[in-house]
Order: structure tokens, then sequence, then C-alpha cells
């Protein structure tokens, strides 16, 4: 049966909401298909405004994997902001996508990716707004299968009720295997197909696993499979050789603004720096570099069909690639004199990396420098293992002023494991003593530093699993205090700027984070009394995540601080235990107690491995260069 | 090595005036969002585009006041600066091929004499109205007509600020619906010629040419200020708006095109 656009009947509504534009496709690069021709027809959410959630990487990569297999057809939508959502209900208009307006209820899955736990809430707007069921028990063969991927889909368990399943990992091959079992086998129905997905031992279908705690305690006492299509545990998917994998090739244009205005280019996956606060690099590992050739390529390309003006090149630690100082010198030369952008997001402190934004911008574009020496003091650097001293900064920085570089942002964060207000107020003294550097390199008093400063959530498949997360009127008032402190010495601190947000969504975050299937009555409550967006301090709300939290989670005899505040123990089972990242647990649980001695661990790239599990219970192994080749050079005419 | 890039340091050395079309889906996109798509477009293109100095070099796109987000239009202008002389032609060819369907571009020109801005006096709007039927509308537009003065209040930078919508409307009057005219987006969806389709509610058309004045005045505030007049609420319904024609007025108070003279020493 022909599905048709909603187009007609959003277009009376979108005269009366903010930013129309962003609710009508009509993107550059954007798909749209025939309905009839396709057999398998994929609507894929990022569960964020479309602001945020069109330069998404995954969502792009996987969209145009999806359509270019011919019987296949692959569709965006993204979060409803609640003036149009108000709107749409008083209308009876359903989620829609944005490629060519059709009702996400009728598509056959409904892949979800989430970056943040904050997007629980858009997820289950979008579900009531498809007129899917909220719980996936109550759906049928009329609805889509709901699938979680992304980072937070390693712990999936506070979405238990609402997601069909979810993949583990990397998506580019998930996404076809799962395309070709629903393709050939969709005539047996939901829980089949859903019985095939687990099978693949890739994908975890919450409902095929009971949870069972400990009465006394309130713990978690295991997760374990009910039927024997589920295996024992679950592992994630990684992508190996990236040049196989060179996409977006047609990086999606938006014509409403978003977040990042420019092009990006994943110059590798995976890092193995060792940060202990940082998901993404335990997750993702092991380190797959794209080659020179494949990155100028897909810089060529993408720039040829985007028009955009600046290209990211993109990864968890760019600079680390192996033959970056050689990527970023030809990539100047090759768009010299031409206004095209180059940028090297997340860089850590290393003089190195002063050349090697002097050299992205040769065009003059200098404006600011960012680094990321997480933590204050040299002590609480040890503790997450983000080895830079401050002599280090200091040069580093120096350098930067020195070139012509106007302003220097740090990022920090706070609440971290042993902190101390003494390692927070060491923000300031690293600041002050970056302006007085930077003035006397320069020559110049007009330079400025911001610093910016996280709460930290501690993650799932971290060193840092165990720990108790920081309260947050404890991070408020270190933060607080260093107000204070940076404003004490007026010369040098009318120079520093400080942002940041206060420690509450973070705490809320912890939950969604290592909550388990108990949690998921909390969002479904949030939610029912008007909870969207969360990720938006303009809709967050604390108080109602906290009141509904406590009332949601009593009669099971736990509460918020349960699972946030709590210090885990090492016996204790995790509500992500079935689920494989490849790290071992007891590598992870040594590396946590290395953290409270302070004990650094090195890089596996440059030193010999350290046994973190990934790459031989994954079958992978580390894919670096340097190549020692060059650019294919662009044929000038 | 012949180098053939865009020289963005180069003085702008050919001017160029351009009138487009923005239609369907593409008229909730704001101006911005029109501006940077041009950008875009203008480096897909490989346009010769001449760059502003300083700092941060922008390309030498200079807008003549847009319609507005929600509105349609086959009449937008843009200036734009070229480093070295370019068949006007070929542009049209070159742009067009990198903008989206429904951004079209209509006619380019060598820039006259000065300002394009300058020739922009008025404009000619369709507006398709939720209406019971043609006569309710004739009321309307008679009781607007019949009005010393019609105050709407509209809301500008520096705050609400009352417009005289009567002294904007240079003309005003109902178009029949059937006639065939460049179609305002949607109205197939509104009017399906189909058997057995619910009739949808009925509209009219009104054709309005507007003085461009400070503040413009706008599709909406000629709907709100026929609601002032009648009290009739299906004025503020769902309404669509494009924009036909912009230019001079000449002495009998009808649009001319503001590109003719160039078009014809373009030649």
């Amino acid at each position: 049966m022909s599905v048709s656009s909603v187009y007609p009947a959003l277009e009376e509504l979108l005269p009366r909401v903010s930013k129309p534009v962003q609710y009508i496709g009509s993107e550059l690069g954007a798909t749209v298909k025939e309905w009839d021709s396709t057999t398998v027809r994929w609507a894929l959410m990022y569960p964020d405004a479309y602001e945020v959630g069109l330069p998404n990487q995954g969502v792009m990569i996987l969209y145009e994997i999806l359509n270019e297999i011919p019987d296949v057809l692959a569709e965006r939508t993204y979060s409803v902001w609640p003036d149009l959502e108000e709107l749409m209900r008083e209308h009876g208009v359903p989620q829609f996508t944005v490629d060519a307006h059709r009702p996400v209820g009728a598509f056959d899955l409904l892949g979800v990716s989430f970056a943040t736990e904050l997007g629980y809430t858009n997820l289950l707007t979008a579900l009531d707004l498809a007129g899917i069921p909220l719980h996936a028990e109550d759906r049928d063969d009329s609805h889509p299968l709901v699938i979680a991927g992304g980072h937070a889909a390693f712990n999936p368990e506070p979405i238990a009720d609402f997601v069909d399943a979810a993949v583990l990992g990397d998506g580019e091959e998930a996404v076809i295997e799962l395309t070709a079992i629903v393709r050939d086998h969709k005539h047996e129905g939901r829980e089949a197909l859903l019985e095939r997905f687990a099978a693949t031992g890739n994908v975890y279908v919450p409902r095929f696993y009971e949870a069972g705690y400990d009465q006394e305690t309130g713990r978690l006492a295991g997760t374990t499979p009910n039927r024997a299509a589920a295996p024992e545990q679950v592992s994630k998917r990684t992508t190996m050789d990236l040049d196989q994998w060179p996409y977006p090739r047609k990086p999606l244009v938006p014509l409403a603004e978003s977040v990042h205005e420019r092009m990006s280019v994943e110059i590798f996956r995976g890092c193995t720096r060792g940060c202990r606060f940082c998901q993404a690099g335990m997750i993702t590992r092991p380190v797959r570099e794209r080659s020179l050739q494949g990155i100028g390529e897909m810089v060529d390309n993408g720039l040829k069909h985007s028009g955009f003006e600046e290209v990211g090149l993109l990864s968890l630690s760019s600079a680390d690639h192996s033959e970056i100082g050689d990527l970023a010198k030809q990539l100047a030369d090759r768009y010299e004199g031409t206004n095209t952008g180059l940028s090297l997001p997340s860089t850590r402190v290393d003089a190195f990396n002063i050349d090697l934004a002097n050299e992205l911008t040769r065009n003059g574009r200098r404006s600011g420098l960012t680094f990321a020496p997480e933590g204050g003091s040299e002590r609480i650097r040890k503790v997450i293992n983000k080895t830079v001293s401050e002599e280090d900064l200091i040069r580093t920085v120096s350098a930067a002023y020195a070139q012509g570089w106007r302003q220097v942002k740090l990022y920090f964060m706070c609440g971290l494991p042993t902190e101390t207000d003494e390692d927070v107020l060491q923000i300031a003294e690293m600041a002050r003593n970056v302006i007085r550097a930077g003035r006397e390199a320069a020559g110049r008093k007009d330079i400025r530093c911001t610093i910016s400063i996280g709460g930290f959530v501690p993650k799932p498949h971290t060193p840092f699993q165990w720990a108790a997360q920081c309260d947050p009127d404890i991070v408020d008032a270190r933060l607080k205090k260093l107000r204070t402190e940076v404003n004490a010495d007026r010369s040098l601190g009318r120079s520093i700027g400080m942002r940041y947000h206060d420690g509450k969504p973070s705490l809320i975050e912890g939950l969604l984070s290592r909550g388990d299937r108990r949690v998921g009555a909390v969002i479904e409550a949030v939610w029912r009394e008007g909870g969207r967006f969360d990720g938006w301090h303009e809709y967050f709300s604390y108080e109602r995540w906290m009141r509904c939290g406590d009332e949601a989670l009593r009669p099971h005899g736990v509460d918020v601080a349960f699972f946030t505040t709590r210090e885990r123990a090492e016996d204790e089972v995790l509500p992500w235990d079935h689920l494989d990242s490849g790290l071992d647990k007891q590598w992870l649980w040594d590396d946590w107690c290395d953290a409270l001695d302070e004990q650094e661990q090195d890089d596996c790239r440059w030193t010999p491995c350290f046994d973190c599990g990934v790459c031989p219970s994954m079958g992978t192994e580390i894919e670096m260069g340097p190549t020692g080749r060059t650019l294919l050079p662009i044929t000038p005419v | 090595m012949a180098d053939d890039r865009p020289n963005p340091s180069a003085p702008t050395a050919c001017k160029l005036w351009l009138r487009y079309a923005k239609r369907g889906k593409l008229r909730f996109a704001s101006h911005r969002d029109i501006a940077r798509l041009f950008e875009r477009a203008v480096r897909k293109a490989e346009l010769p585009i001449a760059y502003s100095q300083g700092f941060s070099p922008h390309p030498k796109l200079s807008w003549i006041g847009a319609a507005p987000t929600g509105t349609a239009s086959e009449a937008e202008y843009v200036e734009i600066g070229l480093t070295e002389s370019v068949e006007p032609d070929s542009i049209a060819e070159r742009l067009g091929s990198a903008l989206p369907g429904d951004v079209a571009v209509l006619q380019v020109v060598t820039a006259g004499e000065g300002a394009l801005a300058d020739r922009m006096l008025a404009s000619r709007w369709r507006i398709t109205v939720p209406v019971p039927d043609d006569a309710s509308l004739e009321d309307a537009v008679a009781a607007l007509l019949d009005a010393e003065e019609v105050i709407v209040p509209r809301r500008t930078k520096s705050g609400l600020k009352d417009i005289d919508v009567r002294h904007a409307c240079v003309s005003i009057k109902v178009e029949p619906v059937s006639e065939s005219f460049p179609q305002v987006s949607g109205h197939v969806a509104k009017q399906p010629p189909g058997e057995g389709v619910p009739k949808a509610p009925g509209y009219g058309i009104l054709e309005v040419v507007v003085r461009q004045m400070t503040p413009t005045v706008r599709p909406d505030d000629v709907l709100r200020a026929l609601h002032v007049v009648t009290g009739h609420e299906w004025f503020g319904g769902p309404a669509k708006a494009s924009r036909i024609a912009q230019g001079p007025l000449d002495d009998a108070g009808q649009l001319v095109d503001p590109l003719v003279g160039d078009r014809m020493s373009s030649t």
C-alpha cells in the first residue's frame, strides 16, 4: 500500500511555528525514493532539534549507505519543537520524515541514534506522535521495529521498555545485515524478525532477557536470556578499513542554519589515549585510520558537492593521526587562496598542534584555539589519565599567542573522582598563568582565555563506571568558589571568561547513563508530565526529574542516589555486563584502581599492548599509518 | 602550471543583477537561509565571485528587500560582484544548476545605473485567502479602499509600530480563482479536482500592489488590515502569498519591470 505525504496538512501549520524551514527537508544531498518500488524502509531519527540532528555524521552515513541499496528507502526524522508538537496533536498530523514527509509509523524500521541519554524523552514524543505504542510489548506487525543505536546504546536498559532492539557499535554493516533480514523474513512477523536480529550476536533485544534484583539491597542480580535465540553476551560491531566506507560521499547541506556550518570528514575512528572519563574513547577501540588519500578524496568530493566553505577533520583526537602533519600541509597547499577553511576539532595540548593550526589557517582566519586539559591540577590529570603538564600548556599557548592567535579556550570538567576544591581552584591559577605568559608572548594586552567547565558524568564501559557521581550541590559550590577566585585578580581576571552550567542536568544524565530497567518508569513519568528536550536548559526541569525519580523508584526500594552518587563495589553486577564492548571488566577495574593511585596509562599505539581486551575479543587490530603516500593531486585544467 | 581557481582577493570587475524565484517548500526559508544557499551555490558553480576585504571576507552578494519567511516569490533580486567580466546568460545556467529546483534564476543582466534598490518602489502580491465566497472578499476589499487610513500594529526591531496599510496599497483587487496564472504553491492540494474528494473550504485570490515604505508592508499586514475593516476571522486563517513582481511604478500606477532597460543594453 502506498503512503501519502503529510505535507499538505503540515504546510497549514508551518506559518504558525518558529523556524519552519527546519521541517521542510529539501537539503542538498537528500534522497527521495518511490515508496512502492522499495521493499525495506527505514526511518532514521536523531532525537533532538533539526539544527543539532542534521549534522550528525552517524545518521548521515547510514542514510546514504541504505539509500544506495536499490530496493531500500531511508528517510530522516528529527524532534519537533513543542510549538509544532501542540499543533500536530490538535490537527492530527503524525511524526513525519523531512525527506518526503511520510508518516514515521508506516516504515518497517525506526532507527534512533542516541549520542546522549538526554534524548530519551524526545524518543517518547516521536513514538507517540507517530502512533507507535510507547511500550515495545504493545506493538504489533503494523508498527515499525524501533532500534536504538549510538553510544548510549551501550547501556540501553533505561529505555529497554521502549525499544525493540539496540545495535552495539559501528552501524555501517549492521544496517545492511538487518535490512537483509527484514527483506527476506518480513512475512514471518515481528517476533521472528527480532529473534533473527538477536541471533546475529550484535543486536540486543531487551525483551529476550530477564533482569533480576536482590530484594534486600535493590541491586541487580543479573540479566539473562529467556530464549535460545538470544546470546548471553551481545557484542559490538566494528567497521574495519575505513577507506572502504568513504561516507558521507554527499554530505547533507541544510537550508536551515545548523550547529556546524561545515562539512566533516572522519579521519580516524577510535582512540586509545585512555582518558578514563571518556566513554567514546573506550567503546570505539581500536584506532582505525583513514588513509591520506582517502581523506583527500572525501574532502575534495565533499567540497565540490556541497559548496561548504569549511571542512572539519573529525575524530576523537584529530592531531593523533599518524600523518596529520603531511595531511595539514597538503590540504593547505591544495586550497591556498580559495577561502576554504580547514579545522581540527578535539586537539590535545601540544606544541605540535600550534604548527598544525597555523598550517590550516594560512588564509588568515585566526580566531580561537581550543584545548582540553580537563583537570585543573596535575594530580587530577593523573587520575583521569589526561597527561599534560602545566609547563607544556603554558609553552603551547604562549606559542599560539606569539603567532597571532588572540583567544584560547580551555575545557575542564568538575566533579571528577577524588576531586577536591583545591583541584578545581587550580583552574583559575592555570588561566592566570596563561594570560600572563600570553601577554608577554603577544606583546599586547588584548588577548583572552575562556575556561569552559562541564559536569563530569560517570559512564558505562569506562574505568569510572564504578565511581560515585559528585553531588550537584558540591559541583555548584566548587564552581562558585572558582568564579570568585578568577575574579580575585582584576587585572588578569578581566581577560578570563568563564562558562559553565550548573551540575543538575549532569546528575540526571548520570541517572540515565548508569540506570537499569527500573529507570524506564522515571523517563515515562517525566515525559507524561511534559518533559521534552532535556538537553536544552530552557526545557530541562531538575525538580520534575527528581520528583518523578523518587516516585517511580520507591516501589523498587531504590532512589536516584542509588544510581548516581553511590559508588559501586567490585563484585556488583552492572546493568550493561551482558553487553560487550570488548573491554575486559578486570582490566577496567584495574584501571579504576590505577586512577585512584594516580597512576597513568600509556597509549597502545606507541607502547606495547596493555591488554584492555578489545582486539582479541573482537578480532580486530589497530589500523594506522604512516602510509608514506601523498594526497591525490587534483588535476588543474 | 595554470591555475584557473577564483582569486578571492581580486577587486570587483563586473556587477550583475539577478532576478530569481523561491517556490514550493522553500517559501519557508528565511532570507538568511537563502543568502547561505546562494553563497554555497556560487562556490559550487565556481563563479569568479569577488570577496569583501578584511579579516573575515564575504562573497559580494547584495540583497534587495527579501520576501518574508513563509511567502513565495517570482521576483527576488540580488546584485553579484565578480572579479572578471562574465556573459550574464552563462551565469544563469551555472548558478541555476547549483541551486535547488525550488529556487530558479529567472533573469541576469549587467548592472545598470544607480542602485537597484532605488528602483523597487512597489511589489505586486498574490494572496490566497480562505474565504466563504468571492463576494465577501469583494466587500472586504471595498471596505479597505473606502477607508482613509487603516492602522495595523507591527513588531519591528524597535518595538511595536503603527503602519498605515491603506496608504501603502496602490491597488487591490479580487482575481477569479479559475484563471491560470503563476500559481501559489499548494493550491493543488487545497482544491483537488478529482471526484469523490471532499471539497476543501473555499478560497479567494487577492492581487495587491503595495508601495515600498519603511517598515515594509507585507501580505500579512494587508490581511490584518482586512480583518480590521471587516472583523472577519477568516483573514487570520492559513493564507498563502507570492510576490509576482517588484519594480518602479509608472505614471498610471502600474508596476514596470525594473530591468527592462538593462536587459536591452546587455544583449
